[in-house]
């Protein structure tokens, strides 16, 4: 963005749940089986029928809510949304309006608006030329999908940038993911982003008009069309020229962005209380159940590793994968008095590339990896004398660190005994022309002493301290 | 039509002369909350039940005109 | 046969289960009599008759096994042999879905429409051993009070033939007053069972909003429809409640009555008290509707009733309330019959939004379009605080007057109807003047109270000259939410008393082992 204008990014996103059934009946939820084989009269809208929620997804709702910190509502319920379209059987969507499930919360520096219930539509497949009644065209619906419970979470308008708010979207779906409440598939549909995106000049409070972009099925393709849609803004504002209000589609093949031809324009829902259904008051025991089933999520686990040193990537990483970042937190335990930072290094760096060496071998017991670690951190073996011994633990479950060193004679000289101190001795006897070019300050000569030392040692030297003992001895 | 709706809008325009600040719509008439269903799947309708009543089934689905302009 | 005929339900149930009479020929004279209907009071017929066929009460299409049933009522099973209402066949108001039955709502956008599933309400009555007789005509999607709005033509009163029967639920009154079947099913939105009651001299009971299931109930305004009883005597009207009320997993609003229903034994009204409200004093009521109404009063002060004046101050306001939620309701409710799924579908060939338009400019009625557009309006951003929001606010207000008062009192009483039947087109020309007609009946749906309108004299209509043969008065008696129990034992008390049926003599058209002229 340029100086001037700065984005201003909002989103909403659809979580599809994973219960057994759907949100106001008992049909099974469906993954790619034949039309309409997932219905019954309640989800096909026939005439007489009422809705009940699911108890599950009911739970879920909390379980999302209390993960993203958000205020849960004493009481809330169900609105009647509005509207007609084939793939809204009732003609109006089951849905909750001014007094959601869940209030304001937050995820890392985002604030969260609200969390709410409702039911999603059925599919509507344009049937194009084979489906085409007495020479128009036509579409069928399918109602399987028809009912599945969604919770919809929408963000204050706290995003700066496209690449933040991919970013950010990739926290949230990895934070839903570990609750094991949805699958969270952006190309199956379990997830759906649309981005609310507006510019307004630097410093001012008040927000601009606003676009909505939607039904972009990757982070990548979400991240390409807030950036296309800011650099049209921006190129309108620029111009002098005013934003319209528009629900708009990106497609990542062209770039370009067009303006969907709106079924909801201006439109009202006519939102009321749904009076088939009654309120939902989270007792104490629902929402203590919902928080004891919640695992350590993402945010709180990258704000501890960011915490004991850990970088931003190492920190991430870790807490997009629960099972490496227990593994990690085993051998940092294990490793005594070893800098995290350093333990992380090993554990995301060097192991991961040694297991995919190794043909996605098990990670070895945190046991001797730790030892590994130590072993370094004492300079005891070099880092590639390490890197050694850590193939040989992927290899060789039962092996102990100890003893593959002395097997393997990677005991590295460090500067304990005299033993490396005289070989540089040697080496700098053995090359006075290096030696006479790095006293008169020319620091790259200190490569062929190095290079001497090291062929003498088989690589056994920890490089710093050779290099700490060329100049020692040379007096600089 | 519009003349008889005007009429019962006129009739049914005088509540809007109630002070009626402060007083609770009435949005639930029982006092319930917190019902439920379990999560538990029942069976549902075979497809051709479930299509019996379309008045234009089509392979299976509910072939409807489309929301799209006719595009010939 | 004629004696078959002249059993209340719990008498015949009462033999059936005995063995004295046998449920197939109790069954056979009623499906007789039904057949000589002539008040255009059926839409279809459990055996012969235009659309009839001979439904057991399984499907015709039962999934998925036959009879197996599902939770949600598809599949049902056959009447069971033996339970309270072994052998009883009753009537059922065309706004159930009964499987694989034609089921209406009285729309042409719903004609020929077989649901896959039945209502829970009908399915309690079958599992207790009763039958479906026929499905009855009513005002469609239950907007009415004199079932002129019906795709299907009006009924008939059997007292008068040029009269209505009242509506929306005039099919099943006219088919209990007219001796076309025992007892009937109904619903009522804003007075829609007791109204017809008062119309046609029976009696109908709207019970507690939450006390019967509405699953399968097809909806008009979600949060007042109630199905009730029509029948000739409270006693039917208790055996009936009993059967269908309950908890309903596929309803959340349904509670049932705790302690269920037993049948009333009661024979005088000593130690209770009833409430007039000081309001009708000044309410427009036909002359001979307001004697009828003052002479029961006596009668409820001779069995030894306390009579009180009570206020009800906001149920003026009514009528403009439940004409606002009503709507609104019903124009979301009425929003699913778009000719996608079911139904008739008209411009199919068109764009979408042609189709919408034309499939629901043909197949609704002028009532309904009337009432959608009402209740769209007053639903819409901009209007809803000042409509929807404002009336459910006089409808708290309506609930609180009912509170107070029964502080006082155990039971309110009014007439049911300001007027006895009025004749067929009297009314259609103005809607508001139709909706008036619903005065007393709406402020007990909108504070979600049982009421009963029992048959308490006769009157000759307004304007009538001197020896005008009388028509049916009710008189209403409302009660505490979920209070049915002592309502039924004070209305029959009260019956008892009345003698209707005994004082009205060979005028009661049921009397007379079918319809005939009165």
């Amino acid at each position: 963005m340029s100086d001037e204008l700065e984005a201003v990014i909002g989103l909403e996103i659809h979580v599809q749940l994973a219960t057994r059934t759907k949100m106001f009946c008992g049909c099974e939820l469906s993954f790619g089986d034949e039309p309409n084989v997932h219905t019954c009269p309640i989800c096909l809208a026939h005439p007489g029928i009422l809705p009940v929620p699911n108890e599950e997804a009911i739970a879920y709702a909390l379980k999302i809510g209390l993960a993203l910190d958000c205020e849960i509502a004493p009481r809330s319920i169900f609105h009647r949304k509005n509207y007609f379209y084939p793939d809204n059987p009732k003609a109006y969507q089951i849905s909750q309006y001014d007094i959601p499930i869940c209030g304001p919360g937050k995820l890392g520096e985002i604030r969260i608006t609200r969390a709410h219930l409702e039911e999603d539509a059925a599919k509507t497949i344009h049937a194009g030329t084979s489906g085409r009644i007495h020479g128009s065209t036509a579409s069928l619906v399918d109602f399987n999908r028809g009912g599945t419970p969604l919770v919809e979470i929408v963000t204050e308008p706290d995003l700066r940038g496209a690449a933040e708010a991919a970013d950010w979207a990739r926290l949230l779906r990895e934070t839903v993911r570990q609750l094991g409440v949805s699958n969270v598939n952006m190309e199956e549909g379990s997830l759906r982003v649309d981005a609310n995106v507006s510019v307004r000049p630097v410093g001012s409070d008040e927000l601009g008009v606003k676009t909505e972009l939607k039904n972009m099925n990757s982070f990548r393709f979400l991240q390409r069309g807030i950036e296309a849609e800011l650099e049209r803004q921006r190129g309108i504002v620029e111009a002098g020229g005013t934003i319209e209000q528009e629900t708009l589609h990106f497609d990542p093949a062209s770039g370009e962005l067009t303006s969907l031809r709106s079924k909801e324009e201006a439109h009202d829902y006519r939102y009321f209380p749904e009076p088939d259904l009654v309120p939902i008051v989270p007792t104490e025991a629902m929402i203590a159940a919902a928080r004891a089933s919640l695992p350590e999520l993402p945010a709180a686990r990258q704000a501890r590793y960011e915490g004991e040193g850990l970088d931003d990537a190492q920190a991430r990483l870790l807490a997009a994968d629960p099972e490496l970042a227990r593994y990690f937190d085993a051998v940092l335990a294990a490793a005594g008095a070893a800098e995290p930072r350093v333990v992380a290094n090993w554990v995301t760096g060097d192991l991961t590339a040694a297991l995919r060496a190794a043909d996605d071998a098990e990670r070895p017991e945190p046991g001797p990896v730790a030892d590994l670690i130590g072993a370094v951190a004492a300079k005891t073996i070099s880092h590639a004398g390490g890197k050694q011994v850590l193939a040989i633990l992927v290899a060789d479950e039962d092996a102990d660190v100890a003893e593959i060193i002395e097997r393997e004679g990677l005991a590295q000289m460090g500067g304990e005994d005299g033993e490396l101190a005289a070989i540089v001795a040697a080496a700098i006897e053995g090359d006075p022309d290096a030696a006479e070019q790095i006293r008169s300050g020319n620091g790259r000569a200190i490569g062929a002493i190095v290079g001497a030392v090291m062929r003498e040692t088989k690589g056994r030297a920890d490089g710093g301290e050779v290099n700490r003992l060329i100049r020692e001895q040379l007096g600089l | 039509m519009a003349g008889e709706l005007s009429g019962i809008l006129g009739h049914v325009d005088r509540i809007s002369d109630l002070d009626l600040e402060g007083v609770e719509p009435t949005s639930h008439v029982v006092a319930l909350e917190n019902v439920f269903r379990a999560d538990v799947p029942w069976t549902s309708l075979p497809p051709e039940v479930a299509l019996a009543s379309a008045p234009e089934p089509f392979e299976g689905a509910f072939r409807v005109p489309s929301p799209q302009a006719p595009v010939d | 046969m004629a004696d078959l005929l002249d059993l209340t339900v719990a008498e015949a149930a009462a033999k059936i289960a005995a063995g004295e009479i046998s449920a197939d020929e109790y069954g056979a004279a009623w499906r007789d009599a039904a057949a000589t209907d002539d008040l255009n009071a059926y839409l279809w017929r459990a055996d012969g008759g235009p659309s009839s066929g001979d439904w057991t009460g399984a499907g015709e299409s039962a999934p998925p096994g036959e009879g197996t049933e599902t939770p949600y009522g598809a599949g049902a099973p056959a009447p069971a042999d033996s339970g309270p209402l072994a052998g009883v066949p009753i009537a059922v108001k065309d706004i159930f879905t009964t499987e694989g039955v034609p089921t209406t709502a009285g729309s042409r956008i719903l004609e020929g429409y077989r649901p896959p599933y039945t209502a829970t309400a009908v399915r309690k009555l079958t599992a207790a051993g009763a039958r479906v007789l026929g499905k009855t005509n009513m005002d469609e999607f239950a907007m009415g009070s004199s079932n002129e709005n019906s795709a299907y033509g009006p009924v008939r009163n059997p007292w008068d033939r040029d009269r209505v029967p009242g509506g929306s639920s005039g099919g099943s009154a006219a088919v209990v007053a007219g001796g076309l079947a025992p007892a009937a099913l109904g619903t009522d939105t804003g007075g829609s069972i007791r109204q017809p009651a008062s119309l046609t001299g029976i009696v109908g009971l709207k019970p507690t909003y939450g006390a019967i299931s509405r699953f399968g109930m097809i909806a008009f305004a979600s949060s007042l429809d109630q199905c009730g009883p029509l029948t000739r005597d409270v006693a039917d009207a208790a055996l009936l409640l009993g059967v269908m009320e309950g908890k309903d997993p596929l309803d959340s609003t349904a509670v049932g009555l705790d302690g269920g229903v037993r049948l009333p034994t009661r024979e005088d009204l000593s130690g209770l008290r009833f409430g007039v409200p000081k309001e009708i004093g000044e309410a427009a009521l036909d002359p001979g509707v307001r004697a009828v109404f003052e002479a029961t009063i006596a009668r409820i002060e001779d069995l030894g009733g306390e009579i009180a004046e009570v206020a009800l101050p906001h149920a003026e306001h009514g009528i403009s309330a439940y004409y606002v939620i009503a709507p609104a309701e019903a124009s979301s409710n009425l929003a699913r019959y778009d000719g996608v799924r079911y139904g008739q579908r008209v411009g199919g060939d068109e764009d979408l939004v042609t189709m919408y338009e034309e499939t629901r400019a043909r197949g609704f009625g002028a009532e309904v379009k009337r009432r959608i557009m009402l209740g769209t309006y007053a639903l819409s951003s901009g209007y809803y605080d000042a409509y929807y929001g404002q009336a459910q606010k006089v409808r708290t207000r309506i609930a609180g007057d009912f509170d107070a008062a029964f502080e006082q009192v155990d039971f309110v009483v009014t007439p049911t109807s300001p007027s006895v039947a009025f004749g067929l087109g009297e009314k259609t020309a103005d809607p508001l003047a139709m909706y008036l007609n619903d005065f007393f009946t709406v402020p007990m749906s909108l504070a979600g109270i049982p009421a009963i309108s029992i048959p308490a004299g006769l009157a000759a209509p307004e304007g009538a000259g001197d020896g005008a043969a009388g028509l049916p008065v009710g008189f209403q008696i409302a009660a505490p939410a979920f209070g049915e129990q002592k309502l039924l034992e004070a209305a029959h008390a009260l019956e008892g008393a009345l003698g209707f049926a005994a004082a009205a003599g060979d005028g009661v058209p049921w009397k007379q082992g079918g319809a005939a002229d009165v």
